[in-house]
């Protein structure tokens, strides 16, 4: 019971803190990639290769004043970047990053927590998510962060439709929504051979989910101020900022355990191989980023429900077509 | 429709991979060219002389008013300035000075990293001027 209850702490431990090392490293290589691809170089001052420069940032947003805007209300707008930081970070207790193994007569699962219900866990959790970014525009007494925390929800809430319809497929091959059963289903053959169309989709709602270029109308940083995280200064700034670099990790690690086999993979230990999987996956949302000019928020909210509702919706037919006709 | 955003991403990533462009200040700088418009300098003439004759002509063509001069008698005999003071903060850079100046005396040349922390170091004498590019 000791023992058990000791392993849970120590990878909670390491998951929460490998997570937020790469959550800091990846602004840091947003920069860089984005720099790189606008044939210039991103941030290479504060240590080799910039790479003390997510220290400086935090460091920075540390001392800085932090203001709470008056009339503001008060406990909405603390609560409001802790409820979206605490959903994304809580995300990725069921994600699978490596193969069990035994020591010293125990057997650990390299996930945090095996529920049997993984899957649904994980959407709830992401739904949930979208409160905190409501809270901050309305808390911030400000009507600019309501309107901009109003679209953003429902652009969130729309593609929130399309991701957990795109997975479904998954679903039905795998007859069980537990994460590790899932990564297990895929040690032949991973799922992205089964379900092209499915991963696309996931895709592309992936990437309007986490309010991402081209998707990000309501917080691009060169037309609007901020949308909803316009009056957020110092740490609850720096909590939102990392927020939606947390989003980005677990949308990308869910791409890979749900489509592109997990940790499997010859040779490399399984960890490794769920590493270099996540990173390119995020080298992809950089990519995407550098390419595409945005969406304007009619454009986006149309391509949610007319096309990428529909093409869910039917790839989960196919799938039953070709599952019923296969068996 | 699709063809075309896979073109653009392929793009991007070959552009990933060129070499960036900055210049990389203050371990590379660039080469200014040769009729740069930067830190004046009175010149010398083959004796190593001052060319300049304090004729003054300089400080009326000025748009800015920046230059100051007085003229008096060198040790031989010639004219030569006394005083000649240029108020960079004032300055445009507009390379008027050199243009109406009939002997060369005054010319802009490259150096563009004159920035100094009172309003009074910013006042370069007719020493400062003539030394200026000797380092």
């Amino acid at each position: 019971m000791l023992a058990y209850i000791l392993i849970a702490l120590v990878k909670v431990l390491v998951v929460f803190s490998a997570m937020m090392l790469i959550v800091a490293y990846m602004t840091l290589m947003e920069r860089k990639v984005l720099g790189h691809m606008q044939v210039r170089y991103g941030p290479n001052r504060a240590g080799p290769f910039g790479l003390l420069q997510p220290i400086a940032d935090g460091l920075k947003l540390f001392f800085k004043e932090d203001i709470i805007v008056p009339h503001a209300n008060r406990l909405i707008y603390i609560f409001a970047p802790t409820v979206i930081v605490i959903t994304a970070l809580v995300s990725f207790a069921v994600i699978p990053f490596g193969d069990s193994f035994t020591i010293l007569g125990q057997k650990v699962d390299m996930v945090v927590a095996d529920v049997n219900v993984g899957l649904l866990y994980l959407f709830a959790i992401s739904s949930l998510g979208v409160y905190g970014v409501v809270m901050g525009g309305w808390a911030s007494n400000n009507k600019y962060s309501l309107l901009g925390a109003i679209r953003s929800s429902a652009q969130m809430i729309s593609y929130e439709l399309s991701l957990g319809l795109s997975v479904i497929g998954v679903l039905m091959i795998t007859g069980s929504l537990s994460t590790v059963q899932i990564v297990e289903a895929q040690s032949k053959m991973w799922f992205v051979v089964y379900q092209p169309l499915g991963f696309i989709i996931y895709l592309i709602s992936a990437v309007a989910e986490c309010s991402r270029t081209p998707f990000d109308l309501t917080e691009c940083e060169n037309e609007l101020v901020a949308g909803y995280q316009t009056e957020y200064s110092s740490m609850k700034f720096a909590l939102y900022y990392l927020a939606e670099y947390a989003h980005i990790l677990v949308v990308s690690s869910l791409a890979v355990t749900l489509f592109f086999g997990g940790w499997h993979g010859p040779i490399l230990p399984p960890v490794i191989w769920f590493l270099i999987k996540i990173f390119v996956f995020i080298f992809f949302f950089i990519w995407v980023r550098a390419t595409f000019p945005r969406f304007r928020y009619d454009q986006l909210m149309k391509f949610g429900w007319k096309v990428l509702f529909p093409l869910a919706l039917l790839n989960i037919m196919i799938t039953a077509v070709v599952m019923s006709l296969m068996s | 429709m699709i063809i075309p955003l896979l073109k653009g991403l392929a793009l991007t990533l070959r552009t990933f991979f060129t070499h960036p462009v900055t210049i990389q200040y203050p371990e590379q700088k660039m080469v200014m060219y040769p009729r740069f418009r930067g830190l004046h300098e009175l010149t010398r003439d083959e004796e190593g002389k001052i060319k300049c004759v304090a004729c003054e002509l300089c400080a009326a063509v000025c748009p800015a008013k920046c230059i100051r001069v007085e003229p008096a008698e060198g040790p031989t005999h010639q004219r030569f300035p006394l005083v000649y003071e240029i108020d960079l903060l004032r300055c445009i850079f507009c390379g008027f000075c050199q243009e109406a100046c009939p002997y060369g005396a005054v010319i802009l040349r490259e150096n563009y990293e004159t920035a100094d922390y009172t309003r009074q170091d910013l006042i370069y004498n007719r020493d400062k001027l003539f030394h200026a590019y000797q380092k």
